[in-house]
């Protein structure tokens, strides 16, 4: 049989051991693959790419003002993406973050929507706990029907995003619309002691950022030290060993749902007692879906997720002074996003694989 | 002596750090059965895949009837006279043997079937040419193996562990082809660890260890012992006496079970009873495919019983067939199953995380946390206790040879103190000498009272560990058999289902 023309082509070999200088410098080479192609993207729309990496990079952090901002954005991002990873670690892809993210915002809104008029200092913590509540509410259909009739998770919770979108719309267009908010599609606006204080005086950075922290902290712990973490771990890496230990497999589910329903609608929850103040239809800018990109690139593990959900938001932030000053379409910035996670799978797949090119065969001289 | 067929100098083959192949010198002479005997891992399958040209040598010569050879395929294999069978057969089953043939060999279906029928005759190959290869046995399959290498007219035929999967009855006659074979003007070359056979049928072996040749000699001028020893390079440790029953209580029982599980490809389980007492070891006899990993997972927990099936399976007197892995393992059970990596062992983990996979109740969990200091001393305890060979704790179990991690997997359970051991295929790719510490391992804890439970397809190691032995076949359970009162080739028709079915005896 004559050599066939697949035998040209390189094949991917898994390296017998992930070297650890590696796995570090993956994510910052993607950062820097990821930006020349999309400054190569802006050059040919005929934009001033300097201009746009001083607005896009730079600027978020030259002044407190928008470094704040920065925090800002970064807390919610992170908070999602802490929770999604630990279910992306067990295998359960939990893609629905949007949707848990509406509804926490939903059952916060509740209590200032229901009762404008109460007072007191437990009005926004009951706010955060009911939003928890509600993404972990939302994210437990797509548990039940995953671990009962084996219902791919990624479509339930995908599309549960769209019906909690409709029910957003239904609330906000009908019985929770703003009496006196023009016909906008609104929330009334939220009285004091429903906001989350604020943090740091002269921005809008608040309490959630503390929780947010804490939040990471307790990931870290339950991912890298606990027994359960380990479990789910097992489970992710190696389903039949988890059966063969005998960890239970719907129990993981339930529990990776849960966590990260929790965590996106605790997200929810302060976007709406936080910088917003009212239920809107722009709560989220695509938190849940950017959040997914933050846990990949930030390697799943809880330390790097916080690099990276500071790098998302300044790309959020960077992107919206670009928009402006360097007038940049609005597109310009998912398109990064999408480049950054692209350029990192592919680095991740050269972290544990080499290129392998086919040997010439050997011939003996006669 | 006349000139060699087959003439390797100085062959040798790396995989990065690893020297599967270092400078062999081999001579194959016509008209000869030569046994490549060696452990597993020392390189066997690696210079049969250069002969065969499936991979290229890094360095040395190879000279074919005089003329220097040098393979890029296994085309150019054939061409040059070359035929190898594989351990794993190739063959698909929903065709006839015949098709089977036909895509690889040329020419009429007609005139191949008369050639498959002609061979069989000569060679002792019988088999049926029309018939599907789906109802054949395993020894059919492995002829039409033989058959479909023949074809071609190969002056070399590989036979890659060809006895592994065969009943006693199927390896005599085996033998006798290769023998009618060989005075046909065929040269083999037979691979296997096994030293009797060898012996038996072989005119020479050259004997490998660590990817070297260390030995070329006549076996039948060696005894099973000397070639043990050159095999493995120090002296084989005694087998172990078993002390006689003491007729403990029963550790497991299972009473009529049924199973028909959900994968309409995996085997029915019908009627299976069976018991384990304390002290005892009982050994599952039967080839791979007749619901041993069926039967095993019933076992173990991770497949269980619908809530209707009560009173199946009991053990330590409960019964647990609705119980799942964990509840059992909490009951004193313990189990080693057939594969390793992905289920007895998470591979992209470190040996001390995968200590903690069934062994965490010895201490190694502190409110909820896991107490690291705990499992890296217990994670070197067992590396020590059963000679693990590893860079340390910190390994990854995907980073281990097959028989290191078994020597981990099975230590680790064992360190559990179980009531009740399930081994499956305890040596599967387990060098000669760690699979005789395993051995002597189990019959120590046989003699301090644990029950024991064996699956296994090598029937040597059967006879030597187990008090009884059933034989699992076609989903069915034998009758337990004294091992003491049985020899080999009655288990041997009942692996071949001569005594639990009316049909036919096959292969």
């Amino acid at each position: 049989m004559s050599v066939l023309p697949a035998a040209f082509l390189p094949t991917l070999v898994r390296r017998e051991r992930a070297s650890l200088a590696a796995t570090l410098l993956a994510p910052p080479i993607a950062l820097a693959v990821a930006t020349i192609l999309n400054l190569g993207l802006y050059v040919l729309l005929g934009r001033d790419p300097i201009a746009v990496v001083h607005a896009m990079l730079l600027e978020p952090f030259l002044s407190w003002t928008s470094f704040s901002e920065v925090l800002l954005k970064a807390a919610p991002l992170l908070l999602i993406a802490q929770g999604l990873a630990i279910g992306f670690r067990a295998k359960v892809f939990n893609i629905g973050a949007e949707g848990q993210f509406i509804l926490g915002a939903i059952f916060a809104s509740a209590i200032p929507v229901w009762f404008p008029q109460a007072t007191g200092q437990w009005i926004w913590p009951l706010m955060l706990l009911l939003g928890a509540l509600g993404g972990g509410l939302w994210a437990s259909l797509t548990a039940f029907w995953r671990v009962r009739l084996n219902a791919n998770e990624i479509l339930v919770s995908l599309m549960l995003s769209l019906v909690a979108a409709q029910l957003l719309n239904y609330l906000l267009l009908g019985p929770w619309k703003d009496p006196n908010g023009f016909n906008f599609p609104q929330s009334v606006m939220f009285q004091y002691d429903a906001m989350v204080p604020i943090l740091i005086s002269g921005t809008r950075v608040n309490v959630s950022l503390l929780l947010t922290l804490a939040f990471s902290a307790a990931a870290w712990v339950f991912m890298q030290k606990s027994f359960t973490g380990y479990k789910l771990q097992v489970g992710g890496l190696a389903p039949r060993a988890a059966g063969y230990a005998g960890f239970n497999e719907g129990w993981a589910i339930w529990l990776s749902l849960l966590i990260g329903g929790f965590a996106a609608g605790l997200a929810g929850a302060a976007e709406v007692a936080g910088p917003l103040g009212q239920l809107q239809r722009s709560i989220s800018t695509g938190y849940g879906y950017a959040a997914i990109i933050v846990a990949y690139l930030g390697g799943l593990h809880p330390l790097g997720i916080v690099f990276s959900a500071l790098l998302m938001a300044v790309l959020y932030i960077g992107g919206d002074n670009a928009m402006v000053s360097a007038n940049l379409p609005i597109a310009a910035v998912r398109v990064f996003q999408g480049s950054l996670l692209l350029a990192y799978l592919i680095a991740v797949a050269f972290v544990r694989h080499r290129l392998e090119w086919p040997r010439a065969a050997v011939r003996s001289q006669s | 002596m006349t000139d060699p067929l087959l003439s390797l100098r100085g062959i040798s083959k790396s995989y990065g750090q690893i020297h599967a192949n270092q400078g062999i010198d081999l001579d194959v002479a016509p008209r000869s059965i030569h046994a490549i005997l060696g452990e597993n891992g020392a390189g066997k399958s690696t210079l049969m895949k250069l002969i065969y040209g499936v991979e290229q040598p890094d360095d040395g010569t190879a000279i074919w009837e005089g003329e220097p050879l040098s393979l890029a395929s296994p085309a150019q294999a054939r061409r040059k006279g070359i035929g190898m069978v594989f351990q794993h057969f190739s063959l698909f089953e929903t065709l006839t043997v015949v098709e089977n043939i036909r895509l690889v060999v040329k020419g009429r279906t007609a005139d191949l079937t008369e050639r498959i029928r002609t061979l069989g005759r000569d060679f002792g190959l019988e088999v049926d040419p029309l018939a599907p290869v789906h109802a054949l046995s395993v020894g059919e399959r492995q002829r039409v193996e033989i058959i479909r290498c023949l074809m071609t007219n190969p002056k070399l035929l590989i036979l890659d562990e060809p006895t592994s999967v065969l009943p006693p009855q199927s390896v005599d006659k085996l033998f006798d082809t290769l023998r009618r074979l060989r005075d046909g003007g065929v040269s083999i070359l037979f691979i296997s660890h096994k030293l009797e056979e060898i012996r038996a049928i072989c005119d020479h072996a050259t004997i490998l260890r660590g990817g070297r040749v260390t030995g070329n000699v006549d076996p039948r001028d060696h005894d099973a012992h000397d070639l043990a020893c050159m095999m493995i390079g120090r002296d084989m440790p005694d087998p172990m006496p078993a002390l006689p029953l003491s007729g403990g209580e029963k550790r497991l029982e299972i009473i009529g079970l049924d199973h028909q599980p959900d994968d309409p490809f995996a085997v029915r389980l019908s009627n299976i009873s069976l018991s384990v007492r304390a002290g005892e070891i009982l050994g599952i006899a039967g080839i791979s495919g007749n619901g041993q990993s069926e039967l095993a997972s019933l076992i173990s927990g991770e497949a269980v019983l619908p809530r209707e099936q009560r009173d199946r399976i009991y053990m330590m007197g409960k019964d647990v067939g609705t119980l799942g892995a964990a509840a059992r393992r909490q009951r004193g059970f313990a189990f080693v199953p057939e594969d390793r990596l992905g289920r007895g062992a998470v591979p992209e983990m470190s040996l001390v995380l995968n200590s903690l996979l069934t062994a965490h109740p010895l201490g190694l969990l502190r409110h909820g946390l896991v107490d690291r200091a705990s499992a890296r001393a217990l994670t070197n305890e067992c590396i020590r206790q059963y000679d693990v060979r590893t860079s340390g704790p910190e390994a990854e179990a995907g980073a281990l040879s097959g028989g290191n991690l078994q020597k981990f997997i099975v230590g680790r359970e064992i360190m559990l103190s179980p009531k009740l051991l399930f081994v499956a295929q305890p040596t599967w790719g387990v060098d000669i000498g760690a699979a005789t510490a395993i051995r002597r391992r189990l019959i120590t804890l046989r003699n301090e009272g644990m029950a024991i439970l064996v699956i296994s397809e090598e029937l040597e190691e059967l006879f030597e560990l187990c008090d009884a032995i059933q034989v699992l076949h076609h989903g069915r359970l034998s009758p337990p058999l004294a091992t003491r009162d049985t020899r080999p080739e009655e288990i041997g028709r009942y692996m071949m289902g001569a005594h639990s079915s009316p049909e036919k005896a096959v292969a």
